[in-house]
This record gives structure tokens, sequence and C-alpha cells, in this order.
């Protein structure tokens, strides 16, 4: 039961002024500026982009700063301006094996066309806290070789004439949008990877690492992982032809699984696929495991009843800012609800005291 | 279609992709500097919004919704009838009004000065950037080299 309450108007006033000053900080500290934020904290930024679902470092920066940091409260943020935009439409579909390539790596083929490209990676660092970095100083330029100007093409296209990789047939069916229709079960692969793309790293890279333990294990290779930045095209109206309406920096990833075969399928190697806003390479791999284990119905694989072949339970929670909507609803005001619940529990407890008692006394 | 309008619209893509996909920092400067700015009347003016963008599964397959990114357009209209769209990334208005502009230019005989001063300089700084980042990424390729171990029997 709802009962409005009124009261309350000027701690809150007074809480948000504090809020304010909480999150400026000591003003004898320089304040932080956007331009700092987004050149210098950038893999947040990405986050706030890839799970707010809206492509703009500008506006997922400022959002952090608002949010002092706080990456779900910036995706909040996001996901609430983004319900203010007009529509303008679809775009066509991102051609991924177009990308101009920072970083490029595969698990499986090792003298892949296009090389192993490391780019600004965290791998093979020590994980040593670099003390250096609390001091300020100038950085090394990084180092140079002649460029690359051919597009480097995908990994999967070369096992493809051998017929030993699953193909991915192009179609152009218009796919469902959550953001237009809520989520109804069972849904398809297109849909899964909307959701799966915009879920929480954290929640998605739990449900991978689950199937690498054994819960619906698919034995997932990284077949490449790129990162880089490609254009993205859209049909516009007035002038009967598509053109390039920006460009955004992707994480792709795919995996190559083995597969013993199913009823349905011969023997081959199948694919998962995670492809998300900015550079996201833990959330993309672990996008690419639960689609590859979600995928078990299509590729004639049994039920083994492990969470992340549930679709319902992955889409349904893979969302943080539903959790955070509904789990943060109960600490707002419940005085009604918990009145009742208080009248009750005394009732019980009367009730059952009067059980004891009487017996108590003709004793 | 004759070879010369598929040439126009292929030309007329190419300078229209790269206003949108420009940094404003970039555009912004060079615009400002070109001189002999046309008087035009709004078709519709800058307005805000989103696109869905979208990839296909396995980068090859199905379409899927995978987020949308802001982009803000509008449309004029030069006093000699010449009809610009300007459709750029971001949310600067200011920033889709010059792409509109120079849409229009294009079109007109003032596209050699336009050309000069401001499509080629910002081409030729995309250009520098994309090369910039590509070479940093040649040198951290991977050189194999094997290590033979054992006696070979």
């Amino acid at each position: 039961m709802y009962v409005a309450v009124k009261g309350g108007e000027t701690a809150i006033e007074n809480a948000h002024a504090w809020l304010a000053e909480e999150r400026r900080g000591a003003t004898d500290i320089d304040e932080l500026s956007i331009a700092q934020i987004r050149e210098q904290l950038g893999l947040a930024v990405n986050r706030v982009m890839a799970e707010g679902s809206l492509y703009d470092p500008d506006l997922a920066t400022l959002a952090i700063k608002q949010s002092r940091g706080d990456l779900i409260e910036a995706i909040f943020l996001i996901r609430a301006y983004r319900t203010t935009l007009p529509r303008f439409g679809y775009s066509n579909p991102v051609k991924t094996g177009e990308m101009a390539c920072d970083r490029r790596i595969s698990a499986t083929f090792k003298d892949a066309p296009g090389g192993q490209v490391l780019g600004p990676t965290f791998d093979y660092t020590h994980r040593l806290l670099d003390f250096k970095l609390a001091a300020e100083g100038e950085v090394p330029a990084a180092l140079t070789a002649q460029p690359r100007t051919e597009a480097t093409p995908h990994i999967t296209e070369f096992l493809k004439g051998e017929d030993i990789i699953q193909d991915e047939p192009a179609s152009d069916t218009t796919p469902g949008d959550l953001t237009r229709e809520p989520m109804e079960f069972p849904s398809n692969r297109p849909l899964r990877l909307q959701s799966l793309t915009r879920g929480d790293e954290g929640f998605v890279l739990g449900m991978a690492y689950s199937t690498q333990r054994g819960y619906a294990r698919n034995h997932a290779f990284v077949g490449e992982l790129r990162i880089g930045k490609v254009g993205v095209e859209m049909d516009i109206p007035e002038l009967g032809f598509a053109i390039d309406i920006g460009e955004i920096e992707l994480t792709e990833c795919e995996t190559v699984n083995q597969f013993k075969g199913s009823k349905t399928e011969p023997p081959q190697f199948t694919r998962g696929y995670g492809l998300v806003f900015g550079q996201s390479e833990r959330k993309s791999i672990a996008m690419a495991l639960v689609d590859r284990a979600l995928r078990w119905e299509e590729l004639g694989e049994d039920n083994l009843g492990a969470p992340a072949q549930d679709e319902e339970f992955v889409l349904s929670h893979a969302d943080n800012i539903q959790a955070t909507g509904f789990l943060e609803h109960i600490k707002l005001p419940h005085y009604v609800d918990f009145q009742s619940e208080l009248e009750l529990v005394r009732k019980l407890r009367r009730e059952a005291e009067e059980r004891i008692t009487p017996k108590e006394a003709a004793e | 279609m004759t070879d010369q309008t598929n040439n126009s619209k292929a030309t007329r893509q190419d300078w229209m992709g790269l206003l949108a996909r420009a940094p404003e920092s970039a555009l912004m400067p060079l615009w400002d500097k070109y001189e002999g700015r046309p008087n035009f009347e709004w078709l519709r003016s800058p307005e805000v919004g989103g696109v869905m963008v979208r990839g296909r599964t396995g980068g090859t397959g199905a379409r899927f919704n995978l987020g949308e990114m802001t982009v803000t357009r509008c449309s004029l209209v030069l006093h000699d009838g010449t009809v610009g769209h300007g459709y750029v990334q971001g949310r600067s208005k200011p920033k889709a009004q010059a792409a509109a502009l120079i849409d229009a230019l294009m079109q007109t005989s003032a596209a050699g000065a336009v050309h000069d001063q401001v499509i080629a300089p910002l081409k030729g700084q995309m250009q520098t950037d994309r090369t910039d980042r590509a070479s940093k990424a040649a040198a951290t390729k991977v050189e194999f080299f094997t290590m033979v171990r054992g006696e070979d029997t």
C-alpha cells in the first residue's frame, strides 16, 4: 500500500547541498575538469557508455563527475538522459572487418594475416603499483613503426573455406529492440546480444566465469579480439543515400568453441560473439562466452540446468539499472507498509502468548 | 543513374561523412577562418537526437541493436536555393550548422574555395591522427621467433 506523506523538504534540500560540497571535495585541491576525466579515466568513460547504452564520451564523463565516480549511478544518469532523445533512426550494421585496429590478437592462430597487435594493453604488466604515477612527470612517447594501411580481415574468414567452423550467414531481418518493447521469453540471439552488451560487466563476467568452472562448460578460446574505430553509416531519407554519421570505438570478441556435434549439427567449431562500446575487453570476452552458452538450444545441445544456459535468468538480471532500482527502493520510506507488518507481528505474538499463558495458569 | 551523378553522390558522401566524424575542435577553427559565409534560412533548425547503432552476430550474421549514439542534424537553404544538410556525431549545434553550410557551399561555385580551406585540411588532419594511431599499433605487433629445444634425432 502506498500513502502519500509530506515532509522532509528542508532535510532533502540540505542533504543535496551537502552532497554537492562533498562531491567537490577539499577546495584547496584543484577541481577535476570534464576533459581531464575524459582523457585520463577513459576506461571508466567507456564502461558508462557501454552500460548506459549511449555512445557520447562527453556525456559519460559528465555523468562520472556528477556521480562522484559511482559508475552505476553514472550509468543511471545516462539511461535517464537517453530517454529524452528523439530517435532519428537505425544505423546500417557496423562493418567490424573494416575496423582501424588499435589492438588485434588471437589465442588460436599465431600467424593470422595482420598479425598479433597488442595495442595499449594491461596484459604483461606486472600489476605492481607504480609509485611514479603518484608524482607528476613526463610520459615518454609511444614508439611507432610502419603503419598498416589495408583493413585487417576477421580470423574466422580463414577457417570458412574448410567448413570446419560454423558460418554466420548474413540476414537483414529487423531485430527486436528492447528499448522499444519489453523483453519476452523465449527471446532470440539478437535480443540477447543487445541485452548482454548493455548488461552489468560484473554480472556478465560472473556468468561467463561460471561456464569456465563447469556450469555448462563450452571450451572457449578467444579466436579473435579486436579494438578500434569503425564508421557508423545511416541511410538519410532526405538525401536518398547513406552517409557516415560518425565514428565509434568498439571492442569485438569472437570465441571459437570446441563442439563434438549434436543431433542436428556436425562436429565443428562453434562461435560466441561479443561487441561492446569503447575499449571494454573483459566485458566483450565475457559477453561472447555467455552468448555461446545461451545458444545451446539452437545447436541441439543438452540443457544442463546451468544458470548461464537459462536466458530468462541471465537476461532478467543482467541490467544493473533495473537491479539497482528494485534493490535500492527498499531503503525509501515504507512507514505504512512496515506499520501494518508491525501490527501483524504484535498480534501474532499476543495470540501465541495467550495460547501458552492459560496452560501455565492451569498447572 | 549516370556515372556523373554516381560520382557526385560519392563525393558528397565523402565530405558529409568527413564532417560527421570530424572532432568539433578540428572543424570549427577551419570553418571560423573561412570568409564568405552565405546567408541562409533554416529548413530544420539543429536538433539533437539518438541513432540506434546496429551490429551483426559474429560480425557477418543477423543484425542486432548495439546501443545508441548522439547525433545532431539540421537542414538549411541558401538564397540561391541550394539545400545543405548537416548530420554530425555528438550534440554540438554549431558543428551541425557548419556542416550544413559547408554541404550547401560544396554544391555551389564556392566549392573549390571551401574544399581548399576546410575539407582538404580537415581530411589531412584526420588522416594524420589515424596514421599516428596505426603507427603506434604497428610498433606493438608481435614478431615471433622459434627456439629449438632438445636434440634432433
